[in-house]
């Protein structure tokens, strides 16, 4: 039964995703060129969360280095991209299996010597590996261009039945099909039996060894899958951004991709897509506002891991069991009870962040700033008065409203359990 | 060349006990609490920043007391109020929750302070020559340095091998459940742990504010090298920690010293090197150019030839 079932559900899922992906830059307001390369971030991103899941998610291997297979694919796609600018004849829209390549070499030769050793030793290897590689870009700035990085055209050259680049709409559509394939291939991957491997080698490696598996060999082969749709992920960079600097091996960007599937939910297939998606749309949309962004990204990775460590996949698919309760409703409204002093206390904790930051990181912007659309003068005492009051006030109330969510919550799974008893019988 | 080779070593004595002192409190919390520290460079970052604040207000001495406990306390609030939760969730959760708190540090210390370095100059006290040899002056806040840290690292052996205390921390943190079972609250002795590492790691980093520039990237300058320094000791080994730091600490400065490259070599040694050299690019590099990759090369061989490092019991 469940055999038949699944590639059907395959199919039905990667042709909504088809549907999904095709509409979505002609969405109002995704429609414009800055929507788009919103969309093709996001798809970028989304590669890249995933590729990184392979190894967190998937293989138990909590790498602290992971750009560095994102930036070296981008190096050899944009090399490629100026061969290409220079007559060689190959069509743009495969230099990202050029930046695969390079990613799976690397990760190849480097993984080999990296994935002898599992769990924190591994997490202290990568990030040492990371800055070694993010360091050699300065030295060898014939190659990798230093700090202002290597150009290239993704429209001039060679163009296969006339298809051009030139628009971001186009460079969406590329990068939405390229995101199609990886996330099938990384999904099948997760089905063939070293794919299978890699969960029992995280779970339990010593095991796996005894029942005969090389533990090495499957996190090697684990990682270099990881790095090659990282180095994908970095060929399509290279084409929508048409420049790769030292920035896309930087400690910054390993961080930012483990965030993302973190915060997205590692248990599950989508959690990286989901953490990629909300994480690159705040990041576009904050920090235009704020100077604050990195702050506000760790308190959410803190809390995360604080409080859903099954990430926003996680808490979404609690739920599942509870759904089709009567008591559902109950808990929806117990979150909206529980909403108002937790917005309370978001906004006293905002308000104090940003006035922070507005004397100590831009005071030539003087005092007075507009926050929420309210006037307000850093340099007074009532402001910050008022944020702290709105936070303690806000937590207060949380704590008080925190009891009824439980509740609920305790009817509704009891509900759920009662329902799950009379089928089974 | 003596007068180089003297003053680089002691610069790098200097510079490996700066980074001992700020590898012990992370290998002291990894060896007894299992867990990886990632936010200890940013313990590190804000025992420089409180140093210097608080010396603005009572000056240098008291402030070399204080801004070291105000980390502790730090440390004891983050085991308590942070760590203690997410334990149950493994180690992975523990490493990364450490992860995002070095994130928070960074940015509130940017908050507070800015995000441009603050004038965090050798104080009056410890700012004249305490030797000079060969013509050059040999600072004295560096011989500060030098006996903070030993004396630090004596202090912290006897209070662990020769203390009841110390007794309590090594049965706590071995047999928790028994320890807990004889009544000695173990909670407490881990949040103690916490604090002390914290502790050191602030102490090291009222010393370290004056050596290298109290700014908030200071916590990622020197984050991944005490990681390499734990790698190659040996993890959870303090003498393994001492060896590796020092190592690290004399190779970088008289690396730094050097301003020659492979091409000098090759030179010297009578080959004909031009710029249509295949790979010139590579052979030009100098190695002062090298220096700041020269703990990573370290891991990388290490990764190699020993995987355990100097003084690991097992390869982990």
């Amino acid at each position: 039964m469940s055999n038949t079932r699944r590639p059907l559900n395959a199919l039905k899922i990667g042709t909504v995703a088809l549907v999904a992906l095709a509409l979505l830059p002609h969405v109002p307001g995704l429609g414009s060129d800055f929507g788009r390369s919103l969309l093709s971030q996001m798809g970028i991103a989304v590669v890249f969360a995933l590729s990184y899941n392979v190894l967190f998610g998937q293989t138990g291997l909590l790498s602290f280095g992971h750009a560095v297979f994102f930036g070296l694919g981008g190096y050899v796609a944009i090399h490629v991209m100026r061969a290409i600018n220079h007559g060689l004849p190959l069509p743009m829209p495969l230099v990202p299996l050029a930046g695969a390549a390079g990613g799976l070499l690397c990760g190849l030769l480097l993984g080999a010597a990296m994935t002898r050793r599992a769990g924190t030793i591994f997490a202290l290897i990568s990030l040492g590996v990371g800055e070694l590689v993010y360091a050699a870009m300065f030295m060898l700035p014939g190659y990798f261009g230093g700090e202002e990085g290597i150009t290239a055209s993704r429209t001039k050259g060679f163009a296969l039945f006339g298809l051009d680049l030139g628009s971001q709409l186009a460079v969406y559509y590329l990068i939405a099909a390229w995101v199609l394939i990886a996330a099938g291939l990384m999904q099948a991957f997760a089905r063939t039996p070293v794919g299978r491997m890699c969960f029992a080698v995280r779970d339990n490696a010593e095991r796996a060894e005894f029942v005969g598996y090389d533990t090495h060999g499957v996190r090697c082969i684990a990682f270099a899958v990881g790095a090659l749709f990282a180095g994908l992920a970095g060929g399509l960079h290279a084409i929508n951004y048409e420049i790769v600097s030292a920035d896309a091996v930087s400690a910054q960007r390993s961080g930012t991709v483990l965030l993302m599937a973190y915060i997205g939910g590692a248990g599950h297939f989508a959690g990286p897509i989901l953490g990629a998606v909300t994480l690159t749309w705040l990041q576009t949309s904050l920090s235009g506002y704020t100077s604050a962004w990195l702050l506000y990204l760790g308190l959410f990775f803190v809390l995360t891991i604080r409080f859903a460590p099954g990430g926003l996949a996680g808490l979404i698919l609690m739920h599942g069991p509870i759904f089709h309760t009567r008591s559902f409703r109950r808990v929806l409204a117990s979150y909206g009870i529980a909403l108002v002093p937790t917005l309370v206390m978001a906004c006293g904790a905002v308000l104090l962040i940003e006035m922070s930051y507005r004397l100590s990181t831009q005071p030539e912007l003087g005092s007075r700033m507009r926050l929420l659309g309210i006037a307000v003068d850093a340099a007074s005492v009532w402001p910050w008065l008022a944020a702290v009051l709105m936070l303690a006030g806000g937590f207060l109330g949380f704590r008080g409203t925190w009891p009824r969510v439980a509740s609920a919550w305790e009817r509704a799974s009891e509900e759920a359990g009662a329902h799950r008893a009379v089928e089974a019988s | 060349m003596l007068e180089l080779a003297t003053f680089s070593l002691l610069n790098g004595i200097v510079y490996g006990l700066l980074l001992f002192m700020l590898t012990s409190g992370l290998t002291l919390i990894f060896s007894m609490m299992g867990v990886l520290n990632f936010a200890h460079a940013s313990v590190f970052m804000l025992g420089a920043y409180l140093s210097y604040q608080v010396g603005l207000w009572v000056g240098f001495w008291p402030a070399l007391v204080i801004a070291p406990l105000l980390c502790g306390l730090v440390g004891a609030g983050i085991e308590r109020y942070g760590l203690r939760y997410v334990h149950k969730s493994g180690h992975v959760a523990e490493i990364l929750f450490t992860f995002g708190l070095s994130y928070l540090i960074e940015e509130l210390v940017t908050m507070i302070w800015g995000r441009n370095a603050v004038a965090n100059n050798v104080p009056a006290a410890v700012d004249f020559p305490l030797f000079t040899l060969f013509g050059s002056t040999f600072p004295a806040y560096k011989g500060l340095m030098m006996v903070i840290s030993v004396s630090m690292l004596v202090f912290l052996w006897l209070a662990l091998k020769r203390t009841r205390m110390g007794l309590v921390i090594q049965a706590a943190l071995s047999h928790p459940s028994m320890a807990s079972a004889l009544g000695h609250d173990v909670p407490g002795v881990f949040m103690l742990v916490f604090a002390i590492g914290s502790g050191l790691a602030g102490l090291a980093g009222v010393i370290g504010g004056f050596m290298l520039l109290t700014q908030p990237t200071l916590a990622h300058a020197v984050g991944p090298i005490v990681f390499v320094i734990v790698v190659v000791g040996g993890l959870g080994s303090l003498a393994g920690a001492f060896i590796a730091s020092m190592l690290i600490g004399i190779l970088q400065t008289f690396a730094v010293a050097i301003d020659y490259s492979l091409v000098d070599l090759l030179r010297a040694l009578g080959f004909v090197i031009t710029r249509s050299t295949p790979s010139y690019e590579f052979l030009s590099i100098k190695v002062a150019t090298v220096a700041p990759t020269v703990p990573y090369l370290l891991l990388v061989l290490f990764l190699i030839v020993r995987p355990r490092g100097f003084l690991g019991k097992r390869d982990v």
